[in-house]
């Protein structure tokens, strides 16, 4: 079989007793690059969170499975280790782990006790994409997120990406912040990972960011529900168009969660 | 219950163990007058500790420990402080009382540089400890336990830098408290004669689970107009000891006085790090690091008094507590009236692994002249949920993100000291204490 396959079924998400997502249905197999798209208030970044295990969010209906296999059963690491992985929207800071000791940790839990990866060979895998993604060396040695800049922290989730090579990973607005040479930058390393045993699922609000990596699918989601589902022309037509016309054909006035139609 | 304070030890017995080390007569009389003092001064009152059951009087005084002939001769537990690859040139390893093994460079002795036990110390540079023993930085008369530690000093070192020499390899102590019921009365006194510089660590080590004891520790710095002194410490005495240790510096013109002091003992500990910036220009950086488990309990000052113009004090402090353990975490600064453009700044931050710990971070300034800056910064809190949901989201057990997210809260000063196997030693020290 090649790639993964992520199943989420009528997945109903809660946060603080409100209900955010009200029932998404989506499958992302290895070798597709999903988009969501969708205003703010839509629930798109509770969708990522959910599949994550995100300590604050709770599922009340629906599962979310990966070859099958219960996610929402996962502990997150256990989640991550899986196969799955999310490039989060505010990277925590983590004061006194660097960059670098930190990956090797994350590579090193997917490992054997005793399978280490060999130090050298880690150095050069990773100075290989700290080049690729344009970072300076330097970045290895500072402490994880600590004093980054925005777009520094967008690219050390990309670096984390191409070090970690998850089966699925989602990119929750990865590219919120970035100037547009960041943003070739970012997208140049996700379209590195494409391939048939990767799947990839993009949460965006800009077209812009479809402009560099190309979807295979393209979904809106509006009041916690995929509304509509296409190809990459739907992502054209809304740069065009707006969610207004989306709007009337299913004859919501208010598109965010808190509205129900 | 009333506790017994009375002295363990007598005049009689005090006249014997000075005249048996042939000490000169002011250190035999030192030693007297400070039994007397002992018997009528208080104990110490660290700031919301009470310690006046802890035990501080009641102990065996007197052990020796054979020499050694080769440092890789050491048990692993102490070969763990140096790199065995890489062999020190400059350390002192005190076992029990006596001196197990001794070198320093011959350069360096041709310098007219003194690394040295306290004891031969006060027989080859009589005059030298004379004019700086308790002193211009601890006096005897302070309380009970300086007068205490005067009349019963029972180890320790001197470190000499003359005028204009920096050394560049550091110097390295090693106190090995092998006999688990034998106390400690330590005293260090390092001078740094004018534009000098050196790098010295100390390691402290102790087995005695249950045996109860004590450590009585008098550490004397001095740096000279434009001297600089790197400071590094391990302390790791075990839970039978209950130590009392003072460390305290004193910087005049241009002076610079580093501390590093990871404080990882088992048992009771209050530790006062006092440095006095009396010279213009003069700095201190003072980093403390602590890992509090079990019951125990410890009180840590770090306090920068500053006299000199323009001097420049820091002071940062972590800590760690788990299970039961309580921890006081005080940070003073001083900045007297004529210091003008002195600069004090101090950060507390203590993370809480248990409900039962206790921690506390009290920043205190005062301030007694107009033109400064000063700032300061404590919080006590726990290990950030959002924290462990990230570097889980990348596969690391829910255990190793504590780890990590532990190790890296104390990083900032472990990575201050000085010496990269001590640096090793500390971490391996912190991850026994943690896990």
């Amino acid at each position: 079989m090649a790639g993964s396959t992520l199943e989420i079924k009528n997945l109903h998400v809660e946060i603080e007793g409100k209900e955010i997502l009200k029932g998404v249905d989506l499958t992302i197999k290895g070798g597709e690059f999903h988009a969501i798209m969708g205003p703010n208030g839509t629930g798109k970044s509770t969708l990522a969170s959910a599949i994550m295990g995100h300590p604050k969010y709770e599922i009340t209906e629906g599962s979310v499975l990966l070859n099958g296999e219960d996610v929402l059963e996962m502990e997150v690491d256990e989640r991550a280790r899986a196969g799955l992985f999310l490039a989060m929207q505010y990277p925590s800071e983590i004061s006194g782990v660097t960059t670098s000791d930190f990956l090797r940790s994350a590579i090193n839990a997917r490992r054997e006790e005793g399978d280490e990866i060999p130090l050298m060979k880690f150095i050069k895998d990773l100075d290989k994409d700290l080049d690729y993604l344009e970072i300076d060396q330097s970045m290895a040695t500072r402490y994880l997120n600590e004093g980054f800049s925005g777009g520094e922290k967008k690219r050390n989730e990309i670096l984390q990406l191409m070090q970690i090579k998850p089966d699925i990973a989602i990119l929750d607005e990865i590219d919120s912040g970035l100037d547009i040479d960041a943003l070739k930058v970012v997208s140049k390393g996700i379209n590195k990972m494409r391939g048939e045993n990767f799947g990839c699922l993009i949460i965006t609000h800009y077209q812009r960011l479809l402009n560099y990596i190309t979807p295979d699918f393209v979904h809106v989601m509006m009041q916690g529900r995929v509304v509509k589902s296409g190809g990459p022309e739907l992502a054209h037509r809304l740069e065009a168009e707006g969610y207004d016309w989306i709007k009337e054909e299913l004859g919501i006035e208010d598109e965010t969660v808190g509205q129900n139609a | 219950m009333a506790v017994d304070t009375k002295l363990p030890y007598d005049k009689s017995y005090i006249e014997q163990f000075s005249s048996e080390r042939n000490e000169p007569a002011w250190m035999k009389e030192l030693r007297i007058n400070a039994l007397e003092q002992a018997e009528s001064l208080e104990l110490p009152k660290p700031d919301k500790t009470k310690i006046g059951n802890w035990n501080f009087t009641r102990f065996k005084h007197v052990a020796t420990g054979e020499t050694i002939s080769s440092l890789t001769d050491l048990p692993a537990e102490i070969q763990d402080f140096f790199d065995v690859e890489n062999l020190p040139e400059n350390i002192v390893i005190q076992r029990n009382h006596s001196v197990a093994f001794a070198q320093l460079n011959e350069e360096l002795k041709n310098k007219g540089v003194i690394f040295t036990d306290i004891f031969t110390a006060l027989k080859e540079h009589e005059e030298l400890v004379k004019r700086y023993y308790m002193k211009d930085a601890v006096s005897v008369d302070e309380h009970k336990l300086t007068a205490l530690h005067a009349a019963l000093m029972n180890g320790g070192v001197f470190v000499y830098v003359p005028k204009n020499v920096q050394i560049e390899e550091p110097l390295q102590a090693v106190f090995w408290q092998e006999d688990p019921e034998v106390a400690l009365v330590n005293h260090v006194l390092v001078v740094a004669e004018e534009n000098s510089e050196l790098t010295y660590v100390e390691n402290y080590i102790s087995n005695n689970k249950e045996e109860a004891t004590v450590a009585n520790i008098v550490t004397e710095v001095i740096a000279q107009d434009n001297a600089k002194i790197s400071f590094g410490a391990v302390d790791n005495f075990a839970a039978g000891t209950t130590t009392y240790v003072n460390r305290r510096g004193v910087g005049y013109r241009h002076a610079t006085i580093d501390w590093a002091l990871g404080q990882m003992n088992d048992g009771n500990t209050v530790s006062e790090n006092v440095t006095h910036l009396i010279g213009d220009g003069s700095v201190s950086n003072a980093n403390a690091v602590t890992v509090g488990r079990g019951k125990q309990i410890q009180n840590f000052t770090a306090k920068i008094a500053q006299w000199g113009k323009n001097s420049d004090a820091q002071i940062l402090q972590r800590g760690v507590m788990k299970e039961s353990a309580t921890t006081i975490f005080n940070a003073i600064g001083k900045i007297e009236h004529g210091a003008t453009g002195a600069n004090n700044e101090q950060t507390s931050r203590v993370l809480m692994l248990s409900e039962k710990a206790r921690g506390d971070a009290n920043p205190i300034l005062l301030i007694e002249e107009d033109d400064v800056t000063a700032g300061h910064a404590a919080s006590v809190g726990r290990v950030d949920p959002m924290q462990l949901y990230y570097l889980m989201s990348r596969g690391i057990t829910q255990e190793e993100a504590e780890r990590l997210v532990i190790h890296g809260f104390l990083d900032p000063v472990v990575a201050q000291l000085p010496i990269a196997a001590v640096k090793k030693q500390l971490k391996q020290v912190i991850e026994r204490k943690v896990n």
